[in-house]
């Protein structure tokens, strides 16, 4: 009797809780150990999963049917069923994973392990362990350039952009970055590699085919001592036109023009903003500002933020879900 | 021309040339191997009160290694090779002699030294070339009229450390303040810091007192410390200068007033402490404490950051000639990453480290200076410490 009423109400909340009808933004909160999903059609959190200790990157197989997460402190990589939330199981990750991106092969994890100064690759299928390089100092921001035939690791306390062959996982270009760099992407089309320097204040713009230095971007934000402008997570538009880059403490989103590396613009956000992820026809913006733990919405359009969502606890990584 | 020469003779004669002319950097094929000593006069730590806690015996040393091993694991991909010499000098024995053995072999030293030791060796022939990095004294005159061009330090001065304070009570403001320091030389040297960093920032110093009981402070504190304070006008803040962590501890919840504590005690400015977690300092605490087994502290704080910045300069200037690594460590190029949310450079005129000051208790930050509204038209980081126009040192700008 008592478990036909405990299955009665487990039912009801599964119900309660989804599936979802809406598109999403999953974020994940570093100092609360949860993933907040937002529902980008009410603009609200419609459900607070539950994950390992310190989630910080966060990303969707490319079919959307599984969610990655780094969960940092508990040494793994969670493996989530993005439809009822839960812990489908762990991936083996090497020590403190803080970033990864995935391969257009949707199948290895290219995996940076802060406190080893190793980049893991994992098979996602097999749950293996394919490789371990060794990069430098604190490794962190993760890429993967569009072909596949690039990943990238950038380590802070090296100032490197190590580029790692994907056919043989291993190191072929080491290129000198300014201080702390932190986040790493290739521009759609593949040419270019940008990577952002928090304590060096810069992101440095590499053509990929070379691998040497083509430009570096400078910010400068009215009223906020230039040592506090500290460019970390950035997203490229797909149409090549924009870059919108986090600029950290000083709380701002610069917009820069993908083709003149000119800044257009900075846009008031919250709190140490830190990652950014779009919606699907990138419309909007959600970016999470750790110290006031919120998701600022950004209307890419008309350049401004719209709205402000709570989420948890120092909100780290954003990724889209589009409705299942 | 020179390198060229040394290229020829290593050729010719092999590995044995290699040490011989070594002088901290060698080229061969591209390679670049760089050596850094440290130097540690041996001194042991002056009598406390305390049990409790003791002075590690790799205090710096340890910061030195785990900088080492960063800027191996850099050089692995740049074709550089890092080696730490470690030499620690007995009370007994010549440091003079140790350090010209090390001067031998590498223009680079981190010291750790008393003064009187510190400042012979800048002024050694042998040493006019070297970069020494100061990772251990406090001293604000070796930042001013004592400054040498061959030294710089990586260590704040007191001055420093009490500027960042004064800020923090100015926001708090807790304008008025009670100072206590014993007669110990560095106590005053402190304290006159700290009236030093009240008058810069306009903060009233009340009244300035001496600790001077011979008693077991273990025991008595509860008796003692209130009846010692009773008298002091009434105060914000009380100011504690007490470097050996001697009998600071007792006054803590003993006053005769409920004032917070500030200085060597309750909230304390410091170049590095186990509660600084913030701007990915975790990472480095985390490294540290693999290493070591235990907390970084200060002095390995400055040690590492002394290494790191020789390494940041080998790196950036693509040389490990001392001439030019110096030339850009004092240069605008130069910045280094130390985990405290800002980048850290050089003070052209003195040879000081800029640095944010972190303020905190045993158990977390509580501020990190310089504080917001301390404004300064160069750098933030120059409302801490002896800014260009009062420190008095003009031998860096001399040897230009």
């Amino acid at each position: 009797m008592l478990g036909n009423i405990t299955k009665t109400v487990q039912l009801a909340a599964v119900l309660f809780a989804g599936p979802a009808f809406a598109d999403e933004i999953w974020v994940s909160n570093e100092k609360d150990d949860t993933v907040s999903v937002i529902d980008i059609e009410t603009m609200t959190v419609s459900r607070t999963i539950e994950v390992g200790e310190r989630p910080r990157g966060i990303t969707f197989s490319k079919d959307h049917k599984v969610v990655y997460v780094c969960a940092s402190d508990s040494d793994a990589v969670q493996v989530i069923d993005p439809q009822t939330g839960e812990i489908l199981h762990d991936l083996p990750s090497g020590e403190d994973p803080e970033q990864f991106v995935l391969h257009p092969d949707n199948r290895r994890l290219y995996i940076a392990n802060e406190d080893d100064a190793i980049t893991t690759v994992v098979d996602t299928q097999t749950r293996r362990v394919i490789e371990q390089i060794d990069v430098g100092v604190e490794p962190e921001g993760m890429a993967v350039s569009p072909d596949g035939k690039i990943a990238i690791t950038t380590s802070e306390t090296t100032n490197m952009a190590h580029w790692i062959d994907t056919q043989t996982e291993k190191l072929f270009a080491n290129t000198l970055v300014d201080q702390r760099p932190r986040h790493a992407e290739f521009t759609h089309d593949g040419s270019e590699l940008w990577v952002s320097a928090e304590i060096g204040g810069t992101i440095t713009v590499f053509d990929v085919a070379t691998q040497s230095e083509k430009t570096k971007i400078g910010f400068e934000v009215k009223g906020v001592h230039p040592d506090r402008v500290q460019p970390v997570g950035f997203e490229m538009t797909k149409d090549g036109r924009y870059v919108f880059v986090a600029l950290g403490p000083s709380n701002h989103i610069a917009v820069v023009d993908q083709k003149t590396y000119e800044v257009i613009d900075y846009l008031l956000v919250g709190r140490r903003v830190w990652h950014m992820a779009f919606n699907g026809d990138e419309s909007l913006l959600f970016t999470t500002n750790g110290v006031s733990g919120d998701v600022t919405v950004i209307d890419v359009a008309k350049m401004e933020p719209v709205k402000t969502i709570k989420v948890g606890r120092f909100p780290w990584g954003a990724a889209f879900r589009p409705t299942p | 021309m020179r390198r060229t020469g040394r290229a020829l003779l290593a050729a010719m004669t092999g590995l044995m040339a290699l040490l011989v002319l070594g002088h901290g950097a060698s080229r061969a094929e591209g390679e670049m191997s760089i050596l850094v000593g440290y130097l540690e006069r041996h001194v042991p730590p002056p009598p406390v009160l305390s049990n409790l806690e003791e002075t590690p015996d790799d205090l710096g040393l340890a910061g030195a290694r785990l900088a080492i091993k960063d800027n191996a694991t850099t050089g692995r991909f740049l074709n550089q090779s890092w080696t730490l010499s470690p030499s620690i000098v007995a009370p007994q024995n010549d440091f003079l002699q140790a350090a010209r053995d090390l001067l031998d072999r590498t223009p680079y030293l981190v010291v750790k030294a008393p003064r009187e030791d510190l400042l012979a060796l800048a002024d050694m022939p042998e040493a006019r070339t070297a970069i020494l990095v100061n990772a251990s004294l406090p001293d604000n005159d070796l930042r001013g009229e004592a400054c040498r061009p061959n030294l710089l330090h990586t260590i704040p001065s007191r001055a420093m450390l009490a500027d960042a304070l004064a800020q923090f009570a100015t926001k708090k403001r807790w304008t008025d303040w009670v100072l206590i320091s014993s007669k110990s030389e560095a106590d005053m040297a402190l304290a006159d810091s700290f009236e030093r960093a009240a008058a810069k920032f306009r903060l009233k110093l009340r009244e300035r007192l001496s600790w001077s009981f011979e008693a077991d402070m273990r025991r008595n504190a509860a008796a003692e410390v209130p009846l010692f304070l009773q008298d002091a006008p009434d105060h914000d803040m009380l100011v504690i200068a007490d470097e050996a962590h001697d009998y600071g501890r007792y006054v803590l919840y003993n006053t005769w007033l409920p004032r917070p504590i500030g200085g060597s005690e309750g909230v304390v400015p410091s170049a590095w402490s186990a509660s600084v977690e913030q701007h990915g300092a975790a990472q480095l605490q985390s490294r540290f404490a693999d290493l070591t087994g235990r907390d970084m502290r200060s002095v390995d704080y400055a040690a590492w950051a002394a290494i790191r910045a020789v390494g940041e300069a080998v790196t950036r200037s693509q040389s490990a000639e001392g001439e030019t690594v110096r030339a850009y460590m004092l240069s605008d190029e130069f910045e280094l990453a130390g985990f405290k949310g800002r980048p850290l450079t050089f003070r052209r005129w003195n040879g000081q480290l800029r640095q944010p000051i972190p303020l905190t208790h045993p158990r977390a930050l509580v501020a990190m200076a310089p504080l917001e509204g301390f404004l300064h038209r160069r750098n933030e980081l120059d409302t801490l410490g002896l800014d260009q126009a009062e420190s008095g040192c003009d031998a860096f700008e001399k040897e230009r």
